[in-house]
């Protein structure tokens, strides 16, 4: 890896975000839009919508992140550009790197905005910090754009990459504690949500809204989560070949 | 084969003789079922070897949603030159005119000497070309190709792939393959004697079919 190639990677890739102004426009008003339906749909009974409201503040980014990658990564792929690259002095990991940072960035943005619309117009309550709250929705986003490169490798076309969003994310967001809480679930459904990473994100996420200050669950959950980035990064490594025939 | 330092071969053959896949495997992106390469005593497709080497992929290989700068800038960065080289490199090719314009926008012939410019910059050691004239009007064909000799003069060594024959007389060392196996490999003036005729076209018929008469 090197700095030079890593930083010149994610500027390519912000500049390529920044030519489309209106992914960049949905990016940040449709988890508004989203967030504003949640908030009429629990008009009287404030303590679900903090509750939803916190959790979908930390899946919005996770499933937005995966599919923008996977089709980014895709295209890189299908166009060539991704072949060319690899016969510069380029390593994977500086194309790896590039993607999990830049579309972290626009996540930190978009999670920024949303969470100020939440909680100012939409009097959302957590007894734990707004920044908190912020930084776990960023490591989801980076999580979703792991996932994102490693799932394209599997995907020919883009019907088959988004494809991947029901298969990748939705049984995480069933299964996360949003609508069952995990230990209200069969044992083998909390089985499988111990070993799906945003049910961790979800209970860092629980933790902030009902503690005023960090707790050692919350640090040792975000740790699992950063711990399932490498582990993704490091399979879509794996999937990244040099060579094709 | 050996292709000298400081000269342009050309590598023709008919559509799907197997000239890009040569070409895949000399940058290293090829899977080769036998054998091995290695290009400037490295290993094809080495980390170091991939700092001197430039490709032009047949399809150009640019960002569609970036302008013409921001490509030979990024390539640029990639091989570690400065704003200078990316601008000298689109003016090289002849897009000085078109630097801030989207590739997406581009004309085919165009698009496909954005790629180019990102294949050329920094004058690399190797310098991979597939068919880097097709769709382009004959005075920019004239250009390209003497800015391929400039290049081997200053001591690139280029390999250049074409399926047009006219272009073959411009390279010093030409080699002809057909279904994948080498069937010449001499310079034009050595070409044409062996075929007995002057037009390169014909040369390669008639190697063709001494080949298939007798089948090496
Ligand atoms: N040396 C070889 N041995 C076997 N198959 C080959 C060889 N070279 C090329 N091919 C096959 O021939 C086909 C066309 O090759 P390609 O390199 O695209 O041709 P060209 O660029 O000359 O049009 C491809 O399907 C490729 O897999
Ligand atoms: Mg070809």
């Amino acid at each position: 890896m090197s700095p030079r190639i890593l930083g010149a990677t994610i500027v390519r890739i912000l500049r390529q975000l920044l030519h489309d102004p209106r992914t960049i426009g949905m990016l940040v008003v449709v988890p508004a839009l989203l967030l504003a339906l949640l908030y009429f749909m629990y008009d009287d009974q404030p303590m679900v919508f903090d509750r939803v409201a916190l959790v979908m503040l930390g899946v919005f980014p996770f499933v937005i992140m995966f599919l923008v990658t996977s089709i980014a990564m895709l295209r890189e792929r299908t166009t060539g550009t991704l072949e060319r690259l690899l016969t510069t002095p380029l390593g994977k990991l500086d194309l790896l790197f590039g993607y999990g940072i830049a579309f972290g960035l626009a996540a930190a943005v978009q999670a920024s905005v949303a969470a100020a619309l939440a909680y100012w117009l939409f009097g959302l309550d957590t007894a734990g910090s707004t920044w908190l709250v912020i930084l776990i929705a960023v490591v989801n986003a980076v999580l979703g754009v792991a996932l994102g490169l490693f799932c394209s490798a599997f995907a020919r076309t883009e019907f088959q990459a988004v494809q991947f969003m029901p298969v990748v994310a939705v049984p995480q967001i069933l299964l996360c504690g949003l609508f069952v809480a995990r230990e209200q679930m069969a044992g083998w459904l909390e089985a499988i949500s111990n070993v799906l990473p945003l049910s961790y994100a979800v209970e860092a996420l629980q933790q902030v809204g009902a503690n005023a200050n960090p707790t050692a669950t919350l640090w040792r959950d975000l740790g699992i989560v950063a711990g399932c980035v490498v582990v993704a990064l490091i399979l879509a490594a794996a999937t990244l070949r040099r060579r094709t025939a | 084969m050996h292709d000298p330092a400081g000269s342009v071969t050309g590598l023709l053959g008919p559509s799907g003789s197997g000239k890009t896949t040569l070409m895949r495997a000399v940058v290293g992106v090829q899977v080769v079922k036998s054998g091995s390469i290695s290009v400037l005593g490295e290993p094809a497709g080495s980390a170091p070897l991939r700092r001197k080497v430039g490709y032009l992929t047949q399809a150009p290989s640019v960002y569609a949603d970036l302008t013409v700068r921001e490509n030979a800038r990024y390539f640029a960065a990639l091989y570690g030159y400065d704003a200078a080289t990316a601008e000298r490199a689109i003016a090289d090719v002849g897009l000085a005119k078109a630097a801030r314009q989207l590739v997406a926008t581009l004309s085919g012939g165009q698009r496909s000497r954005a790629s180019l410019a990102c294949a050329i910059m920094g004058e690399p050691e190797l310098l991979v070309l597939d068919e880097p004239t097709v769709g382009q009007d004959p005075v920019l064909r004239d250009e390209l190709w003497k800015q391929f000799h400039d290049l081997a003069g200053r001591g690139a060594t280029i390999l250049v792939s074409s399926h047009v024959m006219d272009e073959a007389g411009r390279c010093e060392r030409l080699l002809l393959i057909r279904e994948g196996a080498l069937i010449a490999d001499d310079t034009p003036a050595a070409v044409r004697e062996r075929a007995g005729t002057d037009d390169l076209d014909e040369a390669f018929l008639r190697l063709i079919k001494a080949q298939e008469v007798a089948p090496a």
